[in-house]
C-alpha cells in the first residue's frame, strides 16, 4: 500500500515542516519515505507544497502527480490541487483561510478551522500541527502516538512549545472526530 | 675570507629563460634570500602564474604549485585554509593578477588570507607576445594597442596597491621596484616584512614591483630603466600603502 | 550501520564526506544545492574542519586545487552553472592530477535553464566539460541512501586515480528527504601523498620537493603524460563500472537504460507493466564513466529482447553511449523531457508499449 500526501499553504506556514513529521513519524513505523519539497523563488513568501510518500515497498517514482490525500492550507492550495486527489482520498481544508470546498463527491473532505483553533490555543502559528493532527486522526496513516513523538523530536531545539504543540495535535484529532465523514 | 656573494639555498642553480634587461631573476633572488633568511624553505610553497613566471617553480627550490591564469590566489586560499602552517606566496603578472585574476585577488585580500603576493608589474603582457595590460600606460604603444592605450576606451591604469588599500579589512601594502641597485635594498626590506607577516600569521600581503620589460617595449634595458623610472615610477608611486597596524 | 535518520539528500552529503574523513570543504551558493553550504557552514566548526565559502565557482574550483595540492582531502557541491565555471580547474586537476571531489546537483540548462532537476550535464560530465584530453570517474545516486554511500568511496577513488571524481545528482536527489544510514565501514583515512603533494618538503621522509603542474611544454612529454592519464581511464574501465540490473533474470521484451531520479520511475513503471504481463527490463548505470558498456550489450541481445530504449531527463545525451554499446544489433530509442517535468511512470509505459 502507499499513500502519498500533498501538504500545501503559504510560504510561512510551516508547510514543510508538517510533512517532514509525517515522513519521521513513518519512518519510525517502519515504513519506506520520501519527502519532496518544492522549492526556488517560489519558496520565498509565495506558496510553499510538499509531497510525503509513505509506502510498504521501495519507492520508485517519488513524484507524484496524483496524491491520495491532500492538506490545502489556503485558498489556492485547494483550488490548485483538489482535482488531483485520488478518489477515496482525504482533503482538508483549513476552512479558516478558504471558504470554498472541493466540489469532490468521491473523496473524504474535511473541513477544518485549525487557523482558528491554533489561536484559541495561544498561537497561530501552530496551525500546520493542528492541521497534521486532524489530517493524521482521519487518514489513518501512522500511528497517532508515532505523530506525537515526532513533533517532539522536530520542536526538540525550542523545547517549551512542546505542550502546546501537544495541545494543537490534540486539538485537531478532536476535530477530525467531531466532523462527519461525508 | 668567506665567500662575497653566493647563491641562495631556495633558488635553484639554473640559467633562466629571461630575456635580457628583465627584473624577474633580480626578484626571485629577493624572495630566495628572505625564505632563507627566515629559514622556512622547507615549508613554503610557491604558486607560479600563467605569464613569463609560468616557469618559477623551475627557479627555486621548495615546493611549487602551477596555477592558471590569475587564479593562483585562490589556490593559495586553498593551500593556507587546509594548512595553515606551509608558508604560501603567490608571484604573479600583470595580466594574470589586474586583468583576468581581479576576483581572485580582491576577494582573497578581503578575506584576510594569511599569504603573501608578490606583484611583478610591467606594464605589458609579456609572454603571450607584449599585448596591453590593465596596467598599460596611457599612450603606451602594444601590440593590441598599435595606436597607443587610449583611455576613452580602454581607461586608466590599474592601480592594484593603492585598489587594494582601499579595503577595510587589515593587511600589508606595499610598492617597490627593482630597476636600480638603489630601490632593491628598500624591496628586499618589503619582501621580508611581507612574509615576517605571514610567518606570524598576522595578515595578507602584498608587494608590487614595478618592472620592465626590454623585449616588449622595442627598448634596450637602459631605455627600459630610464623610460620605466621616469614614467611608470610617476604613476605608480613607490611606498607603503597599508600595514595591519594602521585602524582600519 | 547506525541508526536511520530522515535527510535531505543535500544535507546527507555534506555529512557523508565528514563521515568519509573530508574535513575541507568549498562552495558558492546555487540552487538547488546551497544547503550543503548551509549545512557544513554549522557542521564544520564543530569537527573542526574547514567551510570557505568562495567568492565564484571558479575560486571555489581552484580552492580545491590548492587545497588538494597541499594533501588534503577536499570537496565541494554546485549546480549545473555553477558546474560550468567550475570545468576550467578540473581540467588543470586532472591535468596536474590532484584527488578532489566533486557533486552536481544538476538543474535544467542550457544558461540560467530552471532550477528543477535534470540530466542534461551528461555531455558535460562524461565526455568533459574542460578542455583537453581528461576523464572524470562520474558516479550517479538514485537515492539519498545511494548519494551517501558514493560520496564515501569517492574520496578514495580520488586518491586511487589521483584525479576529479563527480557524483552527479539531480535536483531531486538534492532537495529530496529520505531516511539514511551513514555506513561505518565505509570510512577511511587520506592515502599517503607525500610522494607527489606539495606538503611542505620538511614534513617529507624523502627531503625533496614536490611539483604540482599541468604545463608539459615538450610535445613528447605532454603525449607521455597524456598517456598515464589514459593509462588511468582504462583501469576504471577495467575495475570501477558500477550499475545495477533490474528484472534482467527472465526473459524481456524491452531494455530500459536509465539513471538517476529517472531510474526510480522507470522501476515504477517495469513494475507496473509485469502486472499487465509486459516484461521489461533495465540496466541502471550507477557510473556513467566508466560506462557499463558489456552489460548493457548483453542484456540488449538477450534473445527476446526486441528494442531497447534509454529514459533520460535530457535531450538524448546518455542515448548515444547506449548505441555505442549495442552496436546496432537491436534498435535503440530515446525518450526524455527536460524543464524539471519529471516524465511519470505512465508516460514510460506508454513509450514501451510503443515500442514493442
Amino acid at each position: 500500500m502507499q499513500h502519498e500526501v500533498m501538504f500545501a499553504g503559504f510560504g510561512g506556514q510551516g508547510i514543510l515542516m508538517i510533512g517532514k513529521i509525517l515522513a519521521h513519524a513513518a519512518m519510525e513505523a517502519g515504513r519506506e519515505v520520501a519527502w519532496i519539497p518544492s522549492y526556488g523563488p517560489e519558496m520565498r513568501g509565495g506558496t510553499a507544497y510538499c509531497q510525503v510518500v509513505v509506502s510498504d515497498r521501495p519507492i520508485g517514482s517519488p513524484i507524484i502527480k496524483s496524491p491520495r490525500h491532500l492538506v490545502a492550507m489556503n485558498r489556492p492550495s485547494l483550488e490548485k490541487f483538489a482535482n488531483a486527489v485520488k478518489p477515496g482520498g482525504v482533503i482538508l481544508i483549513n476552512s479558516s483561510l478558504c471558504p470554498d470546498r472541493s466540489g469532490r463527491t468521491d473523496v473524504d473532505e474535511l473541513a477544518a478551522p485549525v487557523t482558528d483553533l491554533a489561536k484559541e490555543l495561544g498561537s497561530v502559528r501552530a496551525a500546520n500541527i493542528v492541521a497534521l493532527g486532524a489530517f493524521v486522526a482521519r487518514s489513518g496513516i501512522v500511528d497517532f502516538e508515532l505523530i506525537r513523538e515526532a513533533v517532539k523530536e522536530e520542536f526538540a531545539q525550542k523545547a517549551k512549545l512542546i505542550p502546546l504543540e501537544m495541545k494543537a495535535l490534540d486539538a485537531g484529532r478532536a476535530e477530525a472526530g467531531k466532523k462527519q465523514r461525508t | 675570507m668567506g665567500k662575497a656573494f653566493t647563491k641562495p639555498e631556495a633558488l635553484a642553480d639554473a640559467h633562466t629563460h629571461y630575456c635580457p634587461g628583465c627584473t624577474h631573476g633580480v626578484i626571485h633572488r629577493l624572495v630566495a634570500e628572505v625564505i632563507d633568511e627566515l629559514g622556512i624553505r622547507g615549508r613554503t610553497v610557491g604558486i607560479a602564474p600563467v605569464g613569463c613566471a609560468v616557469l618559477a617553480y623551475n627557479y627555486f627550490t621548495f615546493d611549487f604549485q602551477e596555477a592558471a591564469h590569475g587564479r593562483a590566489p585562490a589556490m593559495a586560499t586553498g593551500i593556507k585554509r587546509v594548512r595553515p602552517d606551509l608558508m604560501v606566496f603567490t608571484y604573479q603578472g600583470d595580466g594574470d593578477l589586474a586583468s583576468i585574476g581581479m576576483g581572485e585577488i580582491i576577494h582573497a585580500a578581503n578575506r584576510g588570507e594569511k599569504f603573501t603576493t608578490i606583484f611583478v608589474n610591467n606594464a605589458v603582457y609579456g609572454m603571450t607576445g607584449g599585448q596591453m595590460a590593465p596596467t598599460t600606460m596611457p599612450g603606451q604603444r602594444t601590440t593590441t594597442s598599435p595606436a597607443g592605450r587610449n583611455v576613452e576606451e580602454a581607461g586608466m591604469p590599474i592601480q592594484m596597491a593603492e585598489l587594494l588599500a582601499t579595503l577595510q579589512t587589515p593587511g600589508y601594502v606595499t610598492r617597490q621596484t627593482v630597476i636600480k641597485p638603489r630601490y632593491i635594498t628598500r624591496a628586499k626590506k618589503a619582501i621580508k616584512k611581507a612574509f615576517e607577516y605571514q610567518v606570524a600569521g598576522k595578515c595578507f600581503s602584498f608587494v608590487e614591483v614595478v618592472s620592465t620589460c626590454p623585449t616588449n617595449w622595442g627598448m634596450t634595458p637602459l631605455e627600459a630603466v630610464k623610460w620605466s623610472e621616469e614614467t611608470l615610477l610617476a604613476y605608480y608611486k613607490l611606498g607603503e600603502y597599508k600595514t595591519p597596524e594602521q585602524e582600519a | 550501520m547506525g541508526k536511520k535518520v530522515l535527510m535531505k539528500g543535500n544535507e546527507a552529503i555534506g555529512e557523508a564526506a565528514i563521515r568519509a574523513g573530508c574535513l575541507n570543504y568549498f562552495a558558492y551558493p546555487i540552487t538547488p544545492q546551497s544547503e550543503v553550504a548551509e549545512y557544513l557552514a554549522k557542521r564544520m566548526p564543530e569537527v573542526g574542519g574547514v567551510f570557505v565559502q568562495g567568492e565564484s565557482e571558479v575560486a571555489v574550483g581552484y580552492m580545491l586545487f590548492g587545497a588538494s595540492a597541499a594533501g588534503a582531502r577536499v570537496f565541494t557541491t554546485s549546480s549545473s552553472p555553477g558546474v560550468s565555471l567550475m570545468s576550467e580547474a578540473i581540467s588543470y586537476i586532472a591535468g596536474a592530477q590532484c584527488p578532489c571531489v566533486f557533486v552536481n546537483i544538476i538543474r535544467g540548462g542550457p544558461g540560467l535553464g530552471g532550477i528543477l532537476p535534470s540530466q542534461g550535464d551528461y555531455f558535460q560530465s562524461v565526455k568533459g566539460g574542460g578542455h583537453g584530453d581528461y576523464r572524470m570517474l562520474v558516479m550517479a545516486p538514485a537515492s539519498v541512501q545511494e548519494a551517501v554511500e558514493m560520496m564515501m568511496v569517492a574520496f578514495p577513488l580520488a586518491e586511487k586515480y589521483r584525479g576529479p571524481i563527480m557524483i552527479l545528482g539531480d535536483g531531486l536527489i538534492g532537495q529530496m528527504m529520505e531516511p539514511v544510514e551513514f555506513p561505518d565501514d565505509l570510512a577511511t583515512d587520506p592515502s599517503d601523498k607525500d610522494d607527489w603533494a606539495t606538503n611542505g618538503m620538511e614534513n617529507r621522509k624523502s627531503g625533496s620537493r614536490n611539483l604540482v603542474k599541468s604545463l608539459y611544454l615538450d610535445p613528447e612529454q605532454l603525449n607521455d603524460h597524456n598517456l598515464l592519464l589514459k593509462s588511468k581511464y582504462d583501469q576504471m574501465k577495467k575495475e570501477e563500472i558500477r550499475y545495477e540490473a533490474y528484472n534482467t533474470d527472465g526473459d524481456y521484451v524491452s531494455l530500459i537504460v536509465s539513471y538517476g531520479t529517472m531510474s526510480r520511475v522507470c522501476k515504477t513503471a517495469i513494475d507496473n507493466l509485469k502486472e499487465e504481463g509486459v516484461e521489461v527490463g533495465m540496466i541502471r548505470p550507477q557510473t556513467l564513466f566508466p560506462f557499463p558498456d558489456a552489460a548493457i550489450r548483453d542484456a540488449a541481445v538477450k534473445p527476446g529482447c526486441k528494442t531497447v530504449v534509454s529514459i533520460e531527463m535530457s535531450m538524448g545525451q546518455m542515448v548515444e553511449d547506449v548505441e555505442r554499446c549495442v552496436q546496432g544489433r537491436r534498435p535503440v530509442g530515446w525518450y526524455g523531457k527536460c524543464g524539471g517535468d519529471v516524465p511519470t511512470p505512465e508516460e514510460i509505459m506508454q513509450v514501451i508499449k510503443e515500442g514493442i
